[in-house]
This record gives C-alpha cells, structure tokens and sequence, in this order.
C-alpha cells in the first residue's frame, strides 16, 4: 500500500501545484485586468483612502484632502473651488478627475515614480501611500481679480508670464463648485452633476483653455505682426484706410465700425490703423500678404497646434483654404478664424516678450509627500514669432492703442511705487453666431518693453461692437495687470 | 554497572528523538505571527488592542502550549511539525477572523449602526474545544487499530449524519445548501463529523475486503475489470455522493466523499482500475446533474463567465478574484485591503481575503502549510505498520487534502465554486473541532509509528541487550 500512498502524494502535490499556478495567474497576471473593470469597487476606495497630496498655489492649497473618518476616509476640498475649477479640475467618485486632478492624478495619488524611495518605505511598512503636491504657476492676487471681473458673465481671463510662459491666471465664468462633486454624498453630487450638465451656460466648460471663439480685431496683431515680418511694412507705412473696402471676387464690402475713413484720404499708417483698429486697412493687409503668409504667423505663435498646460487646450485655428473675401475678413478676426483665451493670451505675451513664444504651463514644481521639491519645471520656448526689432515695432504699436487708440480702458496704470507703466493691448469684438452675443477681447502686456505680465480676456455679451472690447474686457485686463504690476 | 562506549551507541540508536523541542520552536514561531499580525490590524485599522488581546494572544499561547505538552507526555514520538502546522493555521484563521470583525464593526460605526457580535471570539471558544477533543483523541484512543472494531458503527453514524440536515425541525438550510443541524441556538455542520467516521468506515471496510476487490477477472478491451458483485461499494458510494448533491444540495460535500472513497479504493487494492471506473462515474455523474439540476448548472456557468453574473450570483466569486487582484504579489498588508466586500469572507472566501492582504507570498506560505500537513499526513501513512493504519491515515490525509483544493481551487475559479469550509482558518466550529480530531488521530498514529520498539518497558539493562523482536503495543 505505501507504493500506492506515494503515487497519491504525487497527485496531490500536482492538485497543490496546479492551487498556486492558478492564484499567480489572478493575482499577478490577470491582476490589472481585474483591477480595472469598472465594477471594481475596491479601486476607488483605494483611491480615497490615500491621502491625495494637495494642489498648491504659493503654498496654499486650493485642493486638498481632508480625514473625514468615515469608509471613504479622505474626502477633497477645495477652499476657493469656483475660482480655481480651471486649473484644479474635480475629484469624483461617480465622474471620475477632471483638470490637474487629472493630469497630475499620478503625483497626487503617490503613484508616480518620482516617489520611488517612498514607496519602497511603503511596501516595507505596509502603510497607504501618501500622495504629493503640486505647486502651480497660478498668482493668487491676480486669479483673485480675474475672477472678482468675470463673475456673473460668461468669459474667460488667462494671464501669462510673458518670459517663461507661466500661467498666472486661469478662470472661467460661469464656474462650479468642485466640493460638490468630490462630496462623499453621491445622491447630491449626481443631482448637482446633472445640473451643471443641463446648464445652457456650459458652466463646467473650461472657457480659457477649451473655448474657442473668433478672436475679433485681437487677431490684427497678428496680421500686423505678419506685415511687419513680410519686410514689406513699417509701423508708418501708409496703407489704404477707406470707410468701405470693397471686397475682391466679391459683390460684398467691409465697413469700418467707425463708419468713416481711418485717416486722411483713405490713407492711414500702420500704427494708426491698429490703434483705431482699422477694419479696411487690415483686411486690405490680410489680402496683400495672403492667407498663407498670415496663417504661417499665425502659427508661430502657437495657431494649429494643441497645448498641453498639461491640461489639454483645444488648437486655434486660422482657416484652410480662405478665397480673398474671406482671407480679408480673417485677417481682421471675423469668419472661421477661432482662438482660445489662452492662445490670444500667448499673442500678446509672445509680441511682448521681444517675439519669443514661450510654452504656456501651469505645473511649477512637484513635491513628494514630506513637501521636499521633487521636480521643477523650466521654461521651454516654443518658437520665435517675431524678430526682436519687429518685435519692438509692434509693442509700440500695442502702446499706442491704450494711448491714442481704443483700450482707453487700460490707460494711467501705475505700479507698485507709483510710476505710470507703458501698457500695450489691443481690442475685439466678434459675432460667433445670429443667436448669440458677440464676444468682447481685451489683450494686453505690460510693462511694455519688458512686459511680466501678459492677459486675454474674453467675455461673451451684448453690446456695441468694437467699443465693447474696451469697455467691458478691458477693466477686467487692467485690474490682473495692476494685480501683478502692484506686487 | 558500568557501561562500554559500543553498549551507549547501541543504546542512543534506540531512542529516536522525539523532536518535541521543535514542535515547541514552531508553536512559538506560529504564535508570534499571530501577535504580530493582530498588531498589524491594530495598526493600521486604527483599532485599539488593548486588554483584551492580550488575554487572547495569552489563552492562545496557553492552548497551544499545553496541547504541546500533552503530546510529550502521551504521544512523545508523534510527528513534531503536525501539531505546530495546526496550530498555525488556525492562529492565522483567528488573526483574520478579527480583521474581519473590525472592519464590520468600524462600517457598523460609519452607518451608527450597532455592531454584529464579533466572531472571534467564538472562535477561539471553538478553538478551545477543539483542542479538548484534540485531548480526548490523544487519551481514549491509545490504538488506532481499536477503531476497526467500529467499521460498520461508525458507517452507520456517518451515514446518519450526513442525513441529520434533511430531518425536519432540526435540519436547516443556509444559503441554499441543506448541510446544517440546529438545536435551539445552537448550528452545527454534522458532514464535518461525518467525514472522519465515514473515512474510518472505508479504512475498515476496505482492509476486509480488499483482497476481493483487487481481484480482476473480466478483460475488457485490454482493461482488468473487477467482477460485477464488487462493483456493489463503488456504486453504493457515488448513489450516497449523488443523494448529498441532490438533497442538500451540496456539490463539496459531495465532490469530496465520493473522491476520498475512490482514492482510498485505490490505495487498498493498490489497482488503477478503480481510479479509472470512479472518473468515469464522476464524470458520468456531473454531466447528468448539470442537466438535471439548476442549481449545479448555475454553478457551472458562473465558473465559466462570472463577470455575466456580477451583480447577482457571481458576486462573491467575483469580488473575490477582485479581492486576489488588489493583493497582488505582496498583498496589502493586514487592514488595508477590503477583504469585507467579499460576502462571507470569514469562511468559505477566507482565502480571498487572505489573498488580498497577504498577497500571493502569503497564499503560497498557507498552501504550502497544507502540502506539509498532508505530506506528513501520508508520511504517517507510510509509516503505520499495520494495513488499517495505513489506510485511515492516508485517508484522513486526502480528506484534507480535497477540501483544500476543492475550496480554494472554487474560490480561484480553477474549478466551479462548491461550498465547503477552509480547514482550521475557516470561522466555524463544525470544521476546526474535525480537522482537529484528524490531527489528534494522524499523531497518534505517527506516535505508534516513530516510537521505538519496546522501549517503554524496559529498563536500561534491557536496552543494552538485544531488542526483542516484539511489536509495540
């Protein structure tokens, strides 16, 4: 019998054997297909028992994780949602991350390599990973204003340090509460969801970064940057100016807003017809150069080609194929050309930072969970715009619009000691569609030479064209400027 | 008297070692895993031990030393590593039973609900008993062999208890399977008594006719066949096996009485034949019920696709494999996984949650905790002199052996899902005062087996002469 006994202990040592070749095929190999089924109800609590690392602004949190006690033990908080929701995003149990709460889901969460020594610690100790923090470019005071401004309207303000690209404001209006969609109650966050998302204003459409809209007579700095760069042009070029252009290869004619000519005979120069934005004197440029020559600048301040701050911004575009009517309403902003704040914001920036477009970013540093700096971000340069000559010429032209031109707005700006600042900026109006209110632009940078600050501001709402640029962004734009120029 | 060096060799080769020193190292290596690993809850559930854990680490120790020390008085020479391996065991199942209550009560707290009893404690009662009957094995049952006696009772008691569950008023039927007995408060799952007096009943039965049932007359295609009239236990066996699946619908129990026969027909005629004939009737017999019975046909199709049945009956299985696949290779670490969204994780899915926390490292470390049990199970097998011996032993050895691959290979969905307990780390006393008694009985019987030869009852002078060639009592 012990000679059968033995045999049967083989078998079972096969049976035992086949027991362990199975558990390491779950728990290892089909271990991620398991785990990321959307039933996995283990996933998100995993989630939620971390301690997710915060999102700094200057060392404050605008989101941060906060011990509740209960099954879900951390639960997000965002102490200013509705101002920051731009760049924070939300945290969701039902609807998932949204924002830097996305994109940096890796060092908030403890999960990204960077935490390598931590995590070691952790597989020793047994104890949840603690997440880290991420440090943005963001400036309180100016985010403060920007939102103070666009509140109640439906806009957008981005601010850009013109010489490295950091993002010092991003907000939206209407915005949202981020707090209610990370609460743990699930029945108020779905009602609160669906609210938002039956909303007719859009209010968890991130505006500055997402949104796009004709840029509108904004869009002349870039035709102008495009005449100066054809070598053909100097700010005192005189170009034809008349009340009504007629359009070429068509039966239609462009007005100026003003209804009359932009200066004697017809004729004005260059710095002229951006401060009055001439409409006739542009879009007879936009013809002149052509539509290759003005996508082409087009381009190289940042059109036809998505941005990652690293939260995803939509591509602005300049139309493919535009016949001479249309290339002349593009050249002044009007018809297909479309914009994100955030690229008119890099149009200003770029002219003002003696034509160097910087990549737009919005992550300064990253943090570990003891808050030692893991990781800073450098400034990274996008592309050249502009020749630092013609560069100069345009910001001069940029002046002269606040000064003798149509951003009256932004005029008398003082800094931190008193002393008035040069300030260039440029205004637009645009029609997007019949049915909805035309939009108002205000780009502007400063100190003008040497700018540190650089805004857009676009805000949808009725209104006189052309003056409404002025009047109703323009204030926003001088309240980030003096926010940042007054530090 | 003076003793000459060759004398004392001679004299040194005849007392083996007993090895009870380390019995006693690995009970106290089982212990502090115990310790550490309850601390490790404490820890990182936020729990508070205080008291009343070390009450329990101290009754724990106390159990399992003085199950040791009862063994080096009565049974010196039985295997050292059956009782620690035991021990072990059960302390782990103890460890996260806890786990469990904690995370019960700490989501009873959540919801200001009041929380359930903890079962921990029951447990360790349960454990406490075992080890009394554990005691009982060692000092009533001196000779194994005494137990032949009682072939055809213990039969017809196994028999009986098996049936005891489909008797009104006391039979009782959880969650869909009828394999409980109660008694005013009191439950109990007499299959798990059963399964020892029914493993006895084969030992017996079989060393009495195994002769006859090794014969093989018929040739059929090349293949020996016993004769038709010997075909009467193996057939009596899967009617009984079917009649569990059946009536109590429980496919375990089932699946491990009619395995545990076949092997040990095997081992007493030593005849591959019916190995041969007890796959063919098994296989015979789950197409059949597959198609006769809904409740194996839904056990079938939830092996093959769980995930179809997420919501509804595959919920368990699936937030088990859910549960394996968090733990991963080094699992979570004990409280920071959530082994309580699996339904019933402290008994059958116990080695889901264990999955989950100790990972696959720790999984490892138990099955193999099993292989060793059983291999020292057979190795007393082996060792046991007479036929009868041989045979319970290796038996009781296989009926472990099938219940952890029958349990934990369903709860991995290497073979379709049939309840049955989790030898000493499932909660419940049924099983652990069972798998205890087969401990008791296995080292009695290794202590029959290792002990020498007539050295109880001689003097020195004796064993300095020849040993009688005499067999031990």
């Amino acid at each position: 019998m012990s000679r059968s006994i033995r045999r049967l202990g083989i078998a079972l040592v096969c049976l035992m054997i086949a027991l362990l070749v199975n558990i390491t095929f779950i728990q290892v190999f089909q271990g991620d297909n398991y785990r990321n089924r959307a039933d996995n109800k283990r996933v998100l609590l995993e989630e939620y028992v971390r301690e997710r690392g915060p999102i700094l602004v200057d060392s404050e949190p605008i989101a941060r994780s906060v011990d509740t006690g209960g099954e879900l033990k951390y639960e997000r908080v965002y102490p200013d949602g509705p101002m920051y929701v731009s760049a924070t995003g939300f945290y969701s149990i039902l609807y998932g991350a949204t924002g830097l709460e996305r994109t940096e889901n890796d060092v908030l969460s403890g999960s990204s390599d960077l935490f390598f020594f931590d995590r070691i610690d952790q597989l020793i100790s047994g104890r949840q990973p603690k997440g880290g923090a991420v440090t943005t470019t963001l400036n309180p005071a100016a985010q403060e204003v920007a939102w103070q401004g666009i509140k109640g309207t439906i806009g957008a303000v981005v601010a850009i340090e013109p010489a490295t690209g950091r993002i010092l404001a991003l907000v939206q209006s209407p915005s949202f509460d981020p707090n209610r969609l990370s609460t743990h109650d699930t029945e108020a966050m779905r009602i609160y969801y669906n609210d938002l998302l039956n909303d007719p204003a859009e209010p968890m459409l991130n505006r500055p970064l997402v949104a796009t809209n004709p840029p509108g007579s904004t869009f002349k700095v870039v035709t102008a940057a495009a005449a100066l760069e054809s070598g053909r042009f100097t700010p005192s070029s005189l170009v034809p100016g008349p009340a009504e252009y007629d359009l070429p290869g068509s039966t239609k004619t462009l007005r100026n807003w003003t209804g009359a000519d932009c200066g004697p005979k017809g004729m004005v120069t260059l710095i002229e017809a951006l401060a009055q934005s001439c409409n006739t004197a542009f879009a007879w440029m936009g013809n002149e150069l052509g539509a290759d020559a003005l996508r082409a600048q087009a381009e190289r301040f940042g059109f036809d080609q998505a941005f990652e701050v690293p939260l995803r911004a939509s591509t602005s575009e300049f139309p493919a194929n535009p016949d001479e009517p249309l290339t002349a309403y593009s050249a002044i902003g009007q018809y297909d050309v479309r914009a994100t704040t955030l690229q008119m914001a890099m149009v200003a920036a770029g002219v003002g930072n003696g034509g160097i477009v910087m990549n737009p970013y919005l992550v300064q540093e990253i943090r570990g969970p003891d808050l030692t700096i893991l990781k800073t971000f450098a400034p990274t340069e996008y592309g050249r715009a502009l020749t630092p000559e013609h560069a100069t010429q345009l910001q001069d032209m940029m002046v002269a619009v606040v000064d003798r031109g149509t951003a009256t707005t932004l005029q008398g700006i003082m800094d931190a000691n008193g002393n008035p600042v040069r300030v260039g900026a440029k205004t637009g109006t645009a029609q997007t569609s019949p049915d909805r209110p035309p939009v108002a632009w205000m780009i502007a940078m400063a100190p003008a030479n040497n700018p540190t600050v650089a805004v857009a501001v676009m805000i949808q709402s009725p209104g006189e064209a052309e003056v409404s640029g002025n009047a109703i962004a323009g204030p926003v734009a001088r309240r980030v400027l003096e926010a940042i120029l007054q530090q | 008297m003076t003793m000459t060096e060759p004398e004392f060799r001679q004299t040194v080769r005849l007392t083996q070692p007993t090895r009870r020193g380390l019995e006693l190292f690995l009970i106290a290596c089982g212990w502090s895993l115990g310790v550490l690993g309850t601390l490790q809850v404490g820890w990182t559930t936020g729990e508070p031990l205080g008291q009343r854990f070390w009450i329990t680490a101290a009754v724990v120790g106390a159990l399992a030393v003085v199950a040791h020390l009862v063994v080096r008085w009565r049974i010196p020479y039985a295997d050292p590593f059956l009782l620690p391996v035991a021990t072990t065991l059960t302390i782990i199942g103890l460890v996260m039973i806890y786990r469990l209550d904690v995370a019960a009560a700490q989501s009873a707290e959540r919801r200001n609900q009041i929380a359930s009893t903890p079962d921990v404690y029951a447990q360790l009662t349960w454990y406490a008993i075992a080890t009394l009957l554990f005691f009982g094995v060692v000092f009533l049952i001196r000779d194994h062999r005494r137990l032949q006696r009682y072939t055809y009772t213990c039969g017809l008691l196994g028999i009986l208890l098996l049936i005891l569950p489909l008797l009104p008023i006391i039979g009782s039927t959880v969650n869909g399977a009828t394999l409980w007995v109660r008694l005013g408060s009191f439950t109990f799952q007499p299959g798990e008594a059963a399964k020892i007096l029914l493993t006895i009943f084969f030992a017996g039965y079989l060393v009495m006719t195994r002769d006859s049932l090794a014969v093989v007359r018929t040739k059929f295609l090349g293949i020996g066949l016993p004769r038709a009239r010997d075909l009467g236990p193996i057939l009596v066996a899967w009617a009984v096996s079917l009649g569990v699946l059946i009536f109590q619908k429980d496919l375990g129990t089932s699946l491990l009485f009619f395995g545990l026969f076949v092997t040990m027909l095997f081992i007493a005629t030593q005849r591959r034949v019916w190995l041969g004939l007890g796959a063919a009737l098994f296989t015979f017999g789950a197409i059949g019920s597959y198609f006769a019975f809904s409740h194996v046909r839904v056990r079938v199709q939830i092996w093959i696709d769980p995930f179809a049945y997420a919501q509804d009956a595959g919920y368990q299985i699936v937030q088990g494999l859910y549960g394996f696949a968090n733990g991963g290779l080094f699992g979570t670490g004990l409280g920071n996984g959530y082994p309580q969204l699996v339904p019933f994780a402290n008994t059958d899915f116990i080695v889901a949650a264990l999955g989950e926390e100790l990972g696959l490292t720790g999984l490892f470390a138990i099955i193999l905790l099993y292989g060793v049990l059983i291999e020292r199970g057979l190795r007393t097998a082996v060792a046991v002199r007479d036929p009868f011996g041989q045979l319970l032993a290796a038996g009781l050895s296989i009926t472990m052996a099938l219940q952890v691959f029958i349990i934990i290979g369903g709860v991995t969905r290497l073979i379709p899902l049939t309840g049955l307990t989790t030898p000493f780390l499932s909660y419940g006393g049924s099983s652990l005062v069972a798998n205890w008694i087969i401990v008791g009985l296995l080292m009695v019987m290794s202590h029959r087996a290792r002990q020498p030869v007539a050295v109880q009852h001689t003097d020195l002078d004796a064993l300095t002469q020849i040993v009688p060639i005499t067999r031990a009592k």
